[in-house]
């Protein structure tokens, strides 16, 4: 039995902070609520830098020729995209979701560790303005990949090489410190009343996912101090020239570098699972297949790492081992999937941006995964090995899923965040311009890694001039899109309509308080109702009334 | 009319497999297939593809479905009905997935035996050096690059290669990469009877004309016996394994050197006959390179410090493209080459007008060619110096010229 | 320096600890602490993983020309690192009685036995006859023991920071004295990483 406070007033919206408290947002809060804003406005903030990095990228592949920017700039700025993408988007972002949940759903008044979580949160501008200044360094950024693979990286410039490892691991040990925070919490401060088996999904998702962090991100600190030593001293841990062995490094990169999509991914898993059957108003279809299939997921991104590397000459027995793992985890994946559809199925749909952008996660990400599946079958991921396949399979797990479920939750829980309504108007018109922009740039990319397109080239063959030119209108109008998102998230955020205490008539206890929500999160202790998702059977609670938990028949 | 829900369910469920079924094997996403690898993978891919087009649509239909059919009506506030769940359902899409994956890993897995996968792809390089006739035996012994190859093995190299040759030329010989045409090697057809004494030899010495060639394109598995050569005498001179060609790969920053193990030659561009299993031997001098022909459906990273080895059996006649697919520096994607499949005769050819060219030992401009791009001139980044020699390392004029006009050019980003 | 980075943070993760026993919600930081040093294995578990592949790739192990080490030293000092664990423990068992003085007793005998380590440590280090970039195993040899020597650091300065807020009258106590706690648990867990290590780098 889970959820539902003695709601505040929810007809009247709640008074806003004085707008002084802006400052509180360039502190060092110890607040989770205002850390869980801070991680979102600066993912954004280096959302719009990637952004700017791949429309580079994409201008320069408008033509078959390298015309638009030296080749070596050419690297970098591709480098750039993705790690700016992975360690200070998508994984910061997810980290502000998490924080700003997970306590106001488990009932509690901030994270275990509340220092320690502005902390994790502060070294991540530094890290981020450090990556960024390595554009500045003489040699220019980092131009290995995202991935870094010696003996490229080593004999690179040394500057923005070093810079790249520098900034990864403070953005990892930054990780690090957040999972700790998560996975504490939610393991020992939820609600006395509420089991494992009483808790939103979203906290089941954040805890496999501090699980995995905890696990993997430490194996990549590792390879990359043997590689700043390779790089700075002259070792020879992945220079076969002094014995070492390249292949290691990548062994250690994608053990952690595999299970980083599912930390990228799981967070989404559980906030669409949230805003699925708040938006269909029905339960969400097998709670528990849910939350294991995040556990199993968890635990089987840790042994697939070497799916990545099926041309670099691993023993054919290893492979098959990664292909079987690799496959089987499109069974907990696939339990998501239809269990989505199936809340869907038979709802009452209130088609919004949130649920827009919910259901374009479950579309484009089904995609992504069938994708997987076809990428973890050994002989055919031997041809479209690092080819536009690849670029197109990984764009739609993280952009078509993670990006798009970000957004949603974004539309979601903006009037919780901040007290005020987004546009639906500008809302819609975001969400098409996405799911246009971004298939008019990722779809097309499967044809050209099958056709012999292979990915981090400047210049390629004139045959496929045509897709490439479709690809980079896409990344344009997915520019575009992002301007209608601004300008709703700055103007809503200012001068929105007053937000009640639960727009959209939700079960999950952060809905119980105001929006925004106090400093201590409730007002009063909250008191466990109803299961979280027990649309159809709950307490009626009209979005505008009022819940006396006396007189409600499942006070049990 | 009102159809029964059971009888229209079941309609649906036809149309799904037919209209995946239909896609699966028309997608046109593939380029052509010119290795027996490439059949093998291209069937794989079909599957999965068909596979892939009843789930996307199921999914994507539910959803659009979904948006028209359960739309919220205006003014109703209440909520749905509770169904939180249903566990025979939800048993039946967790069997359902697993099933099918477990069937793809088994068929890939089987697929990839075929393909020679499953023998050792890490040998270092004293395999290449091993004796003609022993290296032969091992790609036998493990069905060689797949029981289709099994028979091509055991005919004349010139019968399959009539056989391919024809529908190689019809269908798909690849336009684009040779606009010229002059370089093309135009496929020939040989009639059995043309060809030379020497290559007719079969292992058992029997007349090869007891295989048609119709039949040779047909999967036939043989026993590995039959197929090994019991007159070692027939072996032909030029090349140390009557049945396989072995080139030893190198990939350097950024150009492709292929040697032929058993003679001297080194060259830019990589030469296969046609029907004839290829065993590349890949290593790289600077950096991590990999081997990648889209036409064959094969890779391989080519990694400095160790050899790695790659086997195929080109079917059609034609020049394809040869891509570095690891990035290697700033150059990487001019990094290319092309290999051309080529009836045996002309093959043979090709190596005798190499052999006396291209020694390296005497050939100045290839030793300057090395040693300039090892690592510790890594770092030269203007293009004269790729010059010289890059008619050698089959680097096109036009990827030089690129080179040197993006060099030239004041960039204005910078 | 790379090392560093992360013991920075994580000198935070404990001090910020320490200095928040003022919180609504029940003490967790035990378990924070755990939960980090699952983090912390993790890094050596990479790194020692790395270390067997290429001992295990290697045809000569260790490389050729590589001098041989005596384990003299290095056997006294793994003796000492692991006695330490025990005296540490008396630490414990006297704060629980309210002893600080016994248990600034035994950490103050536990510290000094944590700089005889490090100093037998860059001992051997200054007679070594190869240095880091010999080969392969004396890259491995430097990196895994100086990573470990760091966190040898680390622990010491967190005793030493015990014992300083142990002169504050009443700042640990039987009750409170998660400090003491946080010190002896990464104690005991840079004493076992240091019997893997040198189980790995001396006798295998």
């Amino acid at each position: 039995m889970t959820i539902l406070t003695p709601l505040p007033d929810n007809t009247q919206p709640a008074n806003l902070p004085p707008p002084a408290n802006w400052r509180k947002y360039f502190s060092f809060s110890h607040d989770h609520k205002v850390i869980g804003i801070q991680y979102l406005v600066t993912s954004f903030f280096f959302y719009l830098i990637g952004g700017a990095l791949a429309a580079a990228v994409r201008t320069e592949l408008a033509t078959p020729a390298s015309d638009f920017v030296s080749p070596e700039l050419y690297n970098s700025l591709f480098t750039l995209h993705g790690t700016v993408m992975i360690f200070l988007w998508i994984v910061p972002a997810t980290a502000g979701f998490i924080n700003y949940l997970v306590p106001l759903m488990i009932g509690a008044r901030d994270m275990a560790f509340p220092r320690l979580n502005a902390l994790a949160f502060w070294i991540i501008p530094p890290a981020g303005i450090l990556l960024m200044a390595s554009f500045f360094v003489t040699g220019g950024p980092a131009g290995a990949g995202w991935t870094s693979y010696p003996p490229l990286s080593t004999m690179s410039p040394k500057a923005g090489e070093l810079i790249w490892i520098l900034s990864v691991l403070l953005l990892g040990s930054s990780s690090i410190l957040g999972a700790v925070n998560f996975v504490v919490t939610i393991w020992k401060m939820r609600h006395p009343k509420m089991g494992w088996n009483d808790m939103p999904l979203v906290c089941w998702a954040s805890l496999a996912t501090g699980v995995l962090i905890l696990l993997s991100t430490p194996v990549l600190a590792g390879a990359l101090i043997l590689l700043s030593f390779d790089l700075i001293v002259g070792t020879a841990f992945f220079n076969p020239t002094g014995g070492g062995d390249p292949i290691v490094y990548q062994h250690m990169f994608w053990f952690y570098s595999h299970p980083a999509v599912y930390i990228m991914i799981l967070p989404v898993f559980g906030m669409i699972s949230e805003i699925i059957p708040v938006h269909a108003r029905k339960p969400i279809f097998g709670y528990r297949a849910i939350a294991y299939s995040s556990l199993a997921i968890c635990f089987l991104g840790l042994i697939v790492w070497a799916h990545h590397m099926f041309t670099s000459g691993t023993p054919p027995w290893l492979r098959m081992f990664f292909m079987f793992a690799t496959m089987v985890i499109a069974v907990p994946t696939g339990i998501k999937v239809f269990s989505w559809v199936a809340t869907l199925w038979g709802g009452k749909l209130n088609l919004n941006s949130a649920l827009f952008f919910a259901m374009g996660f479950v579309s484009m990400f089904v995609i992504g995964g069938i994708s997987g599946v076809m990428l973890a079958a050994v002989p055919f991921d031997i041809h479209v090995h690092d080819t536009y396949f690849v670029v197109a399979h990984f764009h739609y797990v993280l952009f078509g899923g993670s990006v798009f479920g970000l957004y949603a939750g974004i539309y979601h829980w903006f009037p919780k965040m901040t007290g005020r309504m987004m546009n639906e108007t500008l809302g819609k018109i975001h969400f098409a311009l996405t799911f246009i922009g971004f298939n008019l740039t990722f779809l097309p990319m499967h044809k050209l890694g099958l056709e012999g397109m292979n990915r981090r080239i400047a210049e390629y063959d004139p045959k496929y001039a045509t897709i490439n030119m479709i690809c980079t209108i896409g990344t344009y109008l997915l520019a575009v899109s992002t301007f209608p998102f601004i300008i709703n998230a700055v103007w809503s955020w200012i001068k929105g309509e007053k937000a009640v205490a639960n727009p959209w008539s939700g079960l999950t206890l952060e809905w119980s308080t105001s929006s925004p929500p106090p400093e201590e999160n409730f007002e009063t202790e909250p008191v466990l109702l109803c299961h979280p998702y027990a649309y159809g059977k709950r307490p009626q609670v009209p979005p505008s009334g009022n819940l006396d938990p006396a007189t409600s028949p499942l006070s049990t | 009319m009102k159809i029964p829900s059971q009888i229209a369910t079941l309609l649906a469920g036809i149309l799904l497999t037919l209209l995946s079924l239909w896609y699966g094997y028309n997608h046109h996403l593939l380029p052509i297939a010119a290795s027996a690898e490439a059949d093998l993978i291209d069937d794989l891919f079909n599957v999965m593809m068909t596979i892939g087009t009843g789930i996307f649509i199921l999914v994507q239909g539910a959803l659009l479905w979904v948006i028209f059919r359960y739309r919220r009506k205006a003014g109703d506030d209440t909520d749905a009905k509770y169904i939180h769940g249903n566990i025979p359902l939800e048993i039946v899409w967790t069997a359902i997935p697993a099933v099918i994956v477990l069937a793809l890993s088994i068929y890939s897995f089987d697929i990839y035996e075929q393909m020679g996968g499953l023998n050792p792809m890490d040998h270092s390089s004293h395999l290449a050096s091993a004796h003609g006739e022993e290296a032969h035996g091992t790609s036998v012994a493990n069905a060689g690059p797949g029981a289709a190859i099994a028979a091509p093995l055991e005919a004349p190299p010139e019968a399959s290669t009539t056989a391919t040759a024809v529908d190689g030329t019809k269908a798909t010989l690849p336009t684009g990469e040779n606009p010229t045409g002059e370089d093309a090697v135009t496929p020939v057809i040989v009639p059995p009877d043309a060809v030379t004494p020497k290559d007719v030899v079969s292992p058992d010495g029997m007349a090869p004309n007891v295989v048609t060639p119709k039949e040779v394109a047909i999967p036939v598995t043989v026993p590995a016996d039959s197929v090994k050569p019991k007159n070692p005498a027939a072996v032909p001179a030029t090349i140390p394994d009557r049945n396989s060609v072995i080139v030893n790969v190198n990939g350097l920053q950024f150009a492709w050197l292929f040697n032929y193990e058993g003679t001297e030659v080194t060259a830019g561009e990589l030469h296969v006959p046609v029907g004839r299993d290829v065993r590349l031997n890949i290593s790289a001098m600077d950096v991590l390179h990999a081997f990648w022909v889209p036409e064959f459906r094969v890779k391989q990273d080519a990694i400095p410090g160790r050899t790695v080895s790659l086997r195929f059996l080109p079917t059609k006649v034609g020049e394809y493209p040869v891509i570095c697919a690891e990035l290697c520096g700033a150059y990487h994607g001019v990094m290319k080459t092309k290999v051309v499949v080529e009836p045996e005769d002309a093959f043979q050819a090709w190596l005798t007008s190499q052999q006396v060219a291209s020694r390296p030992d005497q050939d100045p401009q290839l030793q300057q060619a090395i040693a300039l791009a090892h690592p510790s001139t890594l770092h030269l980044s203007d293009a004269d110096y790729l010059a010289p020699y890059a008619q050698r390392l089959g680097v096109t004029v036009e990827h030089l010229q690129s080179i040197q006009a993006m060099q030239q050019m004041p960039d204005p980003h910078l | 320096m790379t090392g560093s980075t992360l013991d920075s943070s994580q000198a935070e993760l404990i001090i910020s600890a320490e200095e928040m026993g003022h919180q609504a919600h029940p003490d967790y930081r035990i378990t924070g602490v755990l939960v980090f040093l699952v983090a912390e294995a993790m890094i050596f578990l990479g790194l020692f993983t790395a270390y067997l592949t290429f001992r295990a790739v290697a045809p000569v192990w260790p490389p050729e020309g590589t001098p041989e080490r005596e384990l003299l030293l290095p056997g006294i000092n793994t003796a000492i690192l692991i006695a330490s664990s025990f005296v540490i423990h008396n630490a414990d068992t006297a704060i629980k009685k309210n002893d600080v003085k016994g248990m600034r007793l035994w950490f103050g005998l536990t510290a000094a036995m944590g700089a005889v380590f490090l100093v037998g440590q860059l001992f051997e280090y200054f007679h070594l006859e190869f240095g880091l970039t010999t080969n392969l195993y004396a890259s491995t040899f430097y990196v895994l023991t100086g990573f470990h020597g760091l966190h040898v650091t680390f622990g010491l300065l967190l005793i030493l920071a015990v014992l300083w807020r142990s002169l504050k009258p009443d700042h640990y106590n039987s009750k409170h004295h998660f400090g003491i706690e946080a010190a002896e648990i990464y104690w005991h867990f840079v004493d076992v990483v240091w019997i893997v290590l040198f189980l790995l780098l001396y006798i295998l």
